[in-house]
């Protein structure tokens, strides 16, 4: 292999260390101002926007050669973008990777947090499509900024408003927005709001990147992050009410997989590594194969 | 009630090369509580002139006005707006009121306005309409598509809605048949019996030797040099 | 003590504003402008286009800043105000009625949201409760019930007024600027907001604030009337005296300018 010759032509983690303490400064304030957007040069990445640019940004950012490096998608491991992004740090950085939540000290994520409980000195990068949660309601940049500034946040309860309104429930299902520590509205990106309940008391460092929108925001450990409601209409976080039908899970967030074209259809984790490590360690769903061809 | 003391007007147009036209000066009388003055003289003399004066709706030149202790040749327009809807009323010959609404609510505004609960102002509205001949399938509609006298009527219940100490009066029984002229005197006597000063224009000789205590002639009022 | 009778009690200006001017560049908004406004008072400002009569408002409604002047509500200086406070006030006592419903409306938001937006804004969190005062709101500008859910981009111009009408007059604010919000709209259904109005600004005993061009709203809505020409007040008084008996030059002409019908 000539990968060491070839990573030489790249500084550590792709990005100049310039640009990476540019990103680190905005962390860092993104961290002391939980919830905050804190503005950043976004640069240019070699993957289009849309593909996680904000998160690749931050990641490369805070790799250091120690780290062990998970990618998911969707909750997986194995997806095109996150075998894609783990091969680029794993090219550019040289770092170990892993696909074992409990191993990883630096998880890069798009639309999920794992199933598995993060840990103190993990860190949770999510990538970002639209920072902005009022954006939907407002479209103009300066009035949001002048919103957030002045705690003026009735707008969310509009969307909430109308949700109920036209379907009788809060039917917003992902990207659900959220007040952290009691001031900043956030966007939590979108990850099913099954997920949001994780998003508070978290031990581990949270960071959000938005690369085209050139925003940076996080949680820092042990955050309060509530999701918005009514009094009358409590926020309640949902899942598809099935078992994982491989693993057998009842608890964890499941995707629905339809499996041919007469309305055959199975539920299974989108968690593929806690899926896996239950299967292997004996754990079986309703279509479930056994430990021999579940595991790798 | 009502004090005038050596009022004048006069009228300055400017966009006629600003010519200044007197039309009063010196005009003085009083009105007692529980008496009706008639202002007479020749059509143009200023009649109608001096009645808008004391409502506030032509502003004085000169000299005072005073209805009850307000002196309305120098009030601030709030103190006027307070005068009319409490102590001032006016039945004037032309009735002016917003399109399409119900002449029940005409004539209960006043009494809205001076915050009589609803039911009450309607009870009072709908008892006037009907001593006044409106007939009831009427009261829903706007007056605006009613005939003159009809509509002459409504301003006159709307004028009575409220207990007014002081009431002016413009030819309040012009264009009415005999029976509703009649309901019309009834109603000027009841108000200067419950002591109501009321100061009117009657072309209407026989009406106006019926109710008014006293005539003053408004030709004295007309500037010598106008002529 | 009827709501009439509290209000003239306190007999304080709800609104003094002094000596207020905006330049731009070497041209005049609006000149050294001054009047009070009392609890229940509907102050008319008419002028044509270019008078300066829409400078003023946006000064007053604080949408801009004056070059000079003062402007006290109810005893505190607004225009010293940090702009939280002056958004706050602009979200409870003080409301603002567009000529152009969509500029005061939220156009993807149903009839019911955009009633309880600002509620919302001033931290109602109970759904039931916010849904029942807007359909509170919508009866009282006479909106069906059924269509609290529709948006307003399904509704008639006269319709998207009363909206805007109802959903700035929840929070029961104290003062309210209104832009010419009869423009635009067919004559009939004109006369039914004129309808609407005053009778919520006498229920509700609301200052008002009405800047229009046309004479014959300000005749039926105002009890006082101000005259602008050129960016300087030329004359103010009650409302039929103004119309009636004009004293001033432009005045006089504006009046004898509108076609009698």
């Amino acid at each position: 292999m000539t990968m060491s010759h070839d990573a030489q032509a790249y500084n550590f983690a792709y990005l100049d260390e310039q640009t990476k303490r540019m990103i680190r400064r905005a962390i860092l304030k993104s961290l002391a101002v939980p919830g905050y957007q804190v503005p950043f040069a976004s640069r240019e990445m070699p993957m289009p926007y849309g593909w996680g640019t904000g998160g690749v940004q931050v990641t490369a950012a805070c790799l250091v050669p120690e780290d062990r490096l998970k990618v998911i998608d969707q909750g997986a491991d194995d997806t095109t973008n996150a075998v894609s992004i783990r091969k680029f740090f794993a090219r550019t950085a040289q770092v170990a990777t892993t696909e074992r939540t409990q191993e990883a000290t630096l998880i890069q994520t798009r639309h999920r947090i794992p199933e598995t409980p993060l840990t103190e000195g993990q860190i949770l990068v999510y990538q970002v499509p639209i920072p902005e949660p009022l954006r939907f309601l407002e479209p103009r940049e300066t009035e949001t900024r002048k919103m957030h500034e002045l705690e003026e946040y009735g707008l969310m309860h509009v969307k909430l408003y109308e949700d109920i309104a036209r379907h009788g429930q809060i039917a917003t299902s992902y990207a659900y927005p959220v007040k952290v520590e009691g001031r900043y509205v956030m966007d939590p990106s979108p990850i099913p709001k099954f997920d949001n309940p994780k998003l508070g008391q978290s031990p581990a460092i949270q960071l959000f990147g938005a690369g085209r929108e050139q925003r940076i925001y996080a949680l820092p450990p042990f955050t309060d992050v509530v999701s918005l409601d009514f009094d009358d209409y409590p926020f309640a976080s949902s899942k598809a009410p099935h078992d994982c039908d491989l693993c057998g899970a009842r608890q964890s967030y499941l995707d629905e997989v339809i499996t041919d074209d007469r309305g055959g259809r199975m539920f299974v984790c989108s968690d593929t590594d806690f899926c896996a490590s239950r299967q292997a360690q004996g754990k079986v769903g309703r279509l479930g194969v056994g430990q021999a061809e579940g595991a790798k | 009630m009502i004090r005038i003391d050596n009022l004048s007007k006069s009228f300055t147009l400017h966009n006629q090369g600003g010519a200044v036209i007197p039309v009063m000066c010196g005009a003085s009388l009083t009105v007692a509580p529980g008496e009706c003055v008639g202002l007479t003289g020749q059509s143009g003399a200023g009649k109608s002139t001096l009645m808008r004066m004391v409502y506030g709706n032509y502003l004085a030149a000169g000299g005072s006005l005073i209805v009850g202790d307000l002196d309305v040749a120098s009030a601030a327009p709030r103190e006027i707006i307070r005068l009319r809807r409490k102590t001032l009323g006016y039945v004037s010959q032309f009735l002016r009121v917003v399109p399409r609404v119900p002449t029940l609510d005409i004539v209960a505004e006043p009494l809205l306005a001076l915050g009589t609960p609803s039911d009450e102002a309607r009870d009072r509205a709908a008892h006037l309409l009907q001593r006044l001949n409106i007939p009831e399938r009427l009261w829903a509609l706007s007056p605006t598509t009613f005939s003159g006298g009809e509509q002459q009527r409504v301003n006159i219940a709307r004028g009575f809605a409220h207990t007014f100490p002081a009431l002016l009066l413009d030819e309040p029984t012009a264009s009415l048949d005999a029976a509703n002229r009649e309901v019309v005197l009834t109603l000027i006597e009841e108000a200067k019996a419950r002591g109501a000063a009321l100061l009117g224009i009657f072309h209407d000789e026989s009406a106006r030797a019926r109710v008014c205590d006293r005539l003053v002639d408004v030709t004295g009022f007309t500037p010598k040099v106008a002529a | 003590m009827t709501l009439q009778e509290k209000i003239v009690a306190l007999d304080r200006p709800i609104l003094k504003v002094e000596g207020l001017t905006k330049r731009y560049g070497p041209r005049i908004g609006c000149a050294d402008v001054s009047f009070e406004l009392y609890p229940g008072e509907v102050l008319g400002i008419v002028g044509e286009s270019g008078s300066g009569k829409s400078t003023l408002l946006s000064c007053l409604a604080g949408h801009q800043r004056p070059d000079l002047g003062h402007i006290a509500f109810d005893g505190r200086d607004v225009l010293a105000m940090s702009e939280t406070e002056r958004r706050l006030l602009s979200r409870t006592d003080w409301a603002y009625v567009h000529q152009n419903p969509r500029d005061g409306l939220r156009m993807g938001v149903s009839a019911g949201g955009n009633v309880g937006d600002r509620l919302m804004a001033v931290g109602a969190r109970h759904y039931g409760q916010i849904r029942g005062k807007a359909a509170d709101w919508l009866g009282r500008v006479e909106i069906a019930a059924d269509r609290i859910d529709d948006r307003p981009s399904a509704f008639s111009g006269g319709m998207q007024q009363r909206l805007q009408i109802a959903r700035n007059l929840v929070t029961a604010p104290r003062l309210v600027f209104m832009d010419e919000p009869t423009g635009g709209l067919d004559v009939s259904v004109q006369a039914r907001l004129l309808d609407l109005l005053r009778g919520l600004v006498r229920d509700l005993g609301l200052s008002v604030i009405i800047v229009t061009h046309d004479l014959a709203v300000v005749r039926l809505l105002a009890h006082r009337l101000m005259v602008m020409k050129s960016g300087r007040v030329v004359e103010q008084g009650l409302t039929d005296q103004v119309l009636d008996d004009p004293q001033h030059a432009y005045t006089q002409l504006l009046v004898s300018s509108v076609l009698q019908v």
